[in-house]
């Protein structure tokens, strides 16, 4: 009756999540594995701008091939929108989005995939450059003379003149010359548009570039500058963050010079936020060779052809019921008791964060100072809703000084604590206290310890990338899952911590 | 791994019954969700007992809202012992027993001194639902202090001790004595360090006793011997049991009864999921004895019959 039909139901789930992943996998060859090398990224841009009603035109600059990357196909997604590329000499390609009337909050993206050259763009194609010596004026020029005239001396050649005068504004000492010309409290920006000035200044054409850091899943990724200079018949760079040259750090040079991104007439509130992911085979494929019209579409309805932001969100999306899988056969199978039914999972997605060392001492240090608040509150006879509310605040207090102690001391980790679930948090330290009082320190910490055991289980389980890959890509094993867990929903046997309970009763 | 397929079989072939059986294929089943307010909130308990004729503590009052809190110290004025217990607490907590006065202090069960402020922060934390179920806000409960019968006065540590007695279709299929520890700080809980001593079904008399996880002869407090102390009024506790299928409707349920000294067996709660360790304090599974009931149930018409199965058939046989 009632279990023929969940098995029936669970079959039938089961069936077509495996049917769907089969296929999937054998007839239209998706990956099973996430390729161990990944060498392309998308980027997108999306960008956002109230129209005013009548014509509006919106233009942004795009990147183009430049030395170790190539973009190996692009495309503009703006319905209803005219585009044209013109290329600006000097800056780089500029893309205008047009149309004859438009109202309300208008977006339009631009999406480029981008692969490594295999052959290195050596050879400039450019014309030599023309020099435009900067116009400083008064006490200026003398700095800038002052600063020029000591580079010449210490340097070589052109390079090493470019180069110190770089590293001089880097470490420019309140109150010298360097110092002067930048202004007050440089951004990475100013020191680069300075130090072009300076070289140019020299005698050497240079000029700022703006571009991008390829990371991996990274939704509002931030312009990032250096500068090049032409020397020996061809642009060199010359970076201001000696970081960006670690193989980790791709860059992607988007423009040249300072013009602004992005510019707007006939409309307002321009914004734009650019997202870039390192790209599965699958997108490599599909981007490259689009010639199966069925792979094509399935792709097209797939999570694959999500714009990037939702992507990345959808990747941790999908693992969640892998993580609740585990959590429900811990805790009605082996029967472990955790604090809050799903707050190891939500402490999980936390350590995808932070990593899982730092998340559990976080998650420690957290919890047991908020513990011992909550003790002292205890003597105040506050009532419910405002002591939780109260704990609420130390909370985020503690995570915010535990984020500055430990940027300070130089664990960039620390900045991730903002993500965990402050108000389960809090509702953990509560729950912890009234077992605490009422059943003792020992049930208390045992179901502390619990909820942090199985949480670190369920990030171990949803952090493999073979699970992320293999649920993103083939969602439909969520079936599967639904089905499974359906299952457990009926198991009448005993749980793993029963045979040790009622262990006497097995002589 | 193979020695845990092992217990799990045996205690299978005892009839021992888990969690998952236990919400699975009894409360599940037996028990429809809309008569759990019954006994989720003692007051309706309360309410619903009395009307069917059934002994009660007595109520002293309600505290519904933050309001009347302030009156409390008023309210109280006029007893000398009490009990303040959340009206959808769980597993015993937030009760507090006052054994007496000190003064302007209430002195407690176990043995602490508490002024009007403590009581009233206790109170509305009861109202704001710190002991519920869920945590959904609460009422509290003032309600008169049972006298326990002398009978269990030599294996008791403070607090109050209460027989439990699991009805399956108004069949009583098992019960025990709880009697409070010093370790289970006067409450009578199994999972707070009380002892649990189970009972022959057809004369009453308590049979071996379980501390914790081990079998135990004596009360660890008092060291006076727990096994084959009768119960007083067993034939009124166990119509008592068999009737309250009833009242409320669930068909799987444990019925919490203290013996007072003046007023015999008065009902402190019912519990639409009693716990499972009962089996450990009978050294018996539940089980067998439900699939028996299970069975037999068709030919039990009265509560007379069913009283009369129960004893006849759940009887203890010796070791």
């Amino acid at each position: 009756m009632k279990r023929v039909h969940l098995y029936v139901l669970a079959g039938l789930l089961a069936a077509i999540g495996l049917g769907g992943f089969f296929h999937k996998l054998f007839v239209l060859d998706f990956p099973l594995k996430p390729e161990e090398r990944t060498d392309v990224w998308r980027v997108e841009v999306q960008l956002k701008f109230e129209a005013a009603g009548g014509p509006a035109k919106a233009s942004l600059f795009v990147p183009g091939r430049t030395g170790d990357l190539v973009i190996v196909d692009q495309s503009f997604v703006s319905p209803g929108y005219g585009i044209v590329t013109e290329p600006r000499p000097g800056h780089g390609m500029r893309a205008t989005y047009s149309i004859r009337d438009a109202r309300g909050t208008q977006a339009v993206y631009y999406r480029a995939v981008i692969q490594p050259a295999r052959v290195r763009d050596e050879v400039s194609r450019a014309p030599t450059p023309v020099l435009e010596p900067p116009e400083f004026e008064g006490a200026q020029r003398v700095a800038a003379e002052g600063v020029v005239g000591a580079a010449r001396q210490r340097s070589s050649d052109a390079a090493t003149l470019a180069s110190l005068i770089v590293k001089w504004l880097k470490e420019a000492p309140r109150g010298g010359e360097a110092a002067f010309l930048l202004g007050p409290q440089p951004s990475a920006r100013r020191i680069a548009a300075v130090a072009v000035q300076l070289i140019q200044f020299a005698g050497i054409p240079a000029r700022v570039v703006n571009g991008i850091a390829l990371a991996p899943e990274r939704r509002d990724a931030q312009f990032t500058h250096w500068l090049e200079f032409y020397a020996d018949g061809r642009w060199r760079e010359l970076y201001i963050n000696e970081s960006h040259r670690a193989p980790p750090h791709q860059l992607l040079a988007w423009w040249r010079g300072s013009t602004p991104f992005a510019e707007i007439t006939g409309g307002s509130e321009l914004h734009y936020n650019i997202s870039t992911s390192r790209s599965y085979e699958l997108a490599t494929r599909t981007a490259l060779n689009q010639q199966r019209a069925l792979e094509r579409q399935l792709v097209e309805f797939s999570l694959f052809g999500l714009p990037l932001q939702s992507q990345a969100l959808f990747r941790t999306l999908v693992v969640i019921p892998v993580g609740i899988l585990l959590l429900v056969v811990l805790r009605n199978i082996v029967g472990v008791k955790t604090f809050g039914t799903f707050m190891p999972v939500l402490i999980a997605l936390a350590f995808r964060q932070t990593g899982l060392v730092w998340g559990i001492a976080f998650f420690c240090i957290v919890v047991g100072l908020g513990l011992a608040v909550r003790f002292y509150f205890e003597r105040l006879k506050l009532l419910l809703v405002p002591r939780l509310a109260a704990v609420v605040i130390v909370v985020i207090l503690i995570i915010a000084m535990l984020t500055v102690l430990s940027f300070k001391l130089g664990l960039e980790r620390g900045l991730s604590i903002g993500l965990f679930p402050i108000v389960i948090m809090t509702m953990t330290i509560e729950r912890m206290t009234v077992v605490w009082e009422e059943r003792g320190p020992g049930e208390a910490l045992q179901q502390g310890l619990g909820s942090l055991v199985v949480g670190t289980m369920c990030y171990l389980v949803m952090n493999l990338r073979i699970v992320e890959h293999l649920f993103f890509v083939f969602p439909e094993l969520l079936l599967a899952v639904l089905a499974v867990t359906l299952l457990i929903g009926r198991y009448s046997g005993y749980r793993l911590t029963e045979l040790y309970r009622f262990r006497v009763l097995a002589p | 791994m193979m020695n845990w397929f092992r217990t799990g079989a045996l205690l299978e072939a005892n009839g021992v019954m888990g969690i998952n059986r236990r919400n699975a294929e009894y409360t599940l089943r037996y028990n429809p969700r809309d008569c759990y307010p019954l006994v989720d909130d003692k007051t309706l308990t309360k309410q619903l007992a009395a009307m069917a004729g059934v002994a009660v503590p007595e109520l002293y009052g309600v505290i519904e809202i933050q309001q009347q809190v302030r009156g409390l110290p008023q309210l109280l004025a006029k007893f000398q012992d009490f009990v303040v217990k959340p009206a959808r607490g769980s597993q015993g907590d937030g009760i507090i027993v006052v054994t007496g006065r000190s003064r302007t202090l209430y002195r407690t069960a176990d043995g602490s001194l508490l002024n009007d402020d403590d009581m009233r922060f206790h109170v509305s934390n009861i109202l704001s639902g710190v002991y519920s179920l869920g945590g959904q806000t609460d009422k509290a409960l003032i309600e008169y202090r049972v006298n326990f019968d002398p009978v269990f006065e030599a294996i008791t540590y403070r607090g109050v001790p209460d027989v439990r007695i699991i009805v399956f279709l108004g069949v009583p299929v098992m019960a025990m004595v709880r009697l409070p520890t010093r370790l289970s700080g006067g409450k009578a809980n199994l999972h707070q360090g009380a002892i649990g001593t189970g009972v022959d079904m057809a004369t009453g008399k308590t049979l071996t006793a379980v501390w914790r996880t081990e079998i135990v002869a004596e009360h660890p407090d008092t060291g006076n011997p727990v096994s084959g102390v009768q119960i007083p009024h067993w034939d009124t506790l166990i119509e008592l049991a068999a009737r309250s299928y009833e009242l409320t409707g669930l068909g799987y349920q444990g019925i919490d009864i203290v013996l007072d000294r003046d007023k015999g067996p008065l009902i402190l709660e019912l519990n639409a999921r009693p716990g499972l360790a009962i089996q450990i304090a009978n050294q018996a599974g539940l089980r067998t004895r439900l699939e028996i009931a299970e069975r037999e149930l068709p030919k039990l018409r009265t509560v007379a019959d069913r009283v009369a199965f129960a004893r006849e058939r759940f009887a203890h046989h010796g070791l």
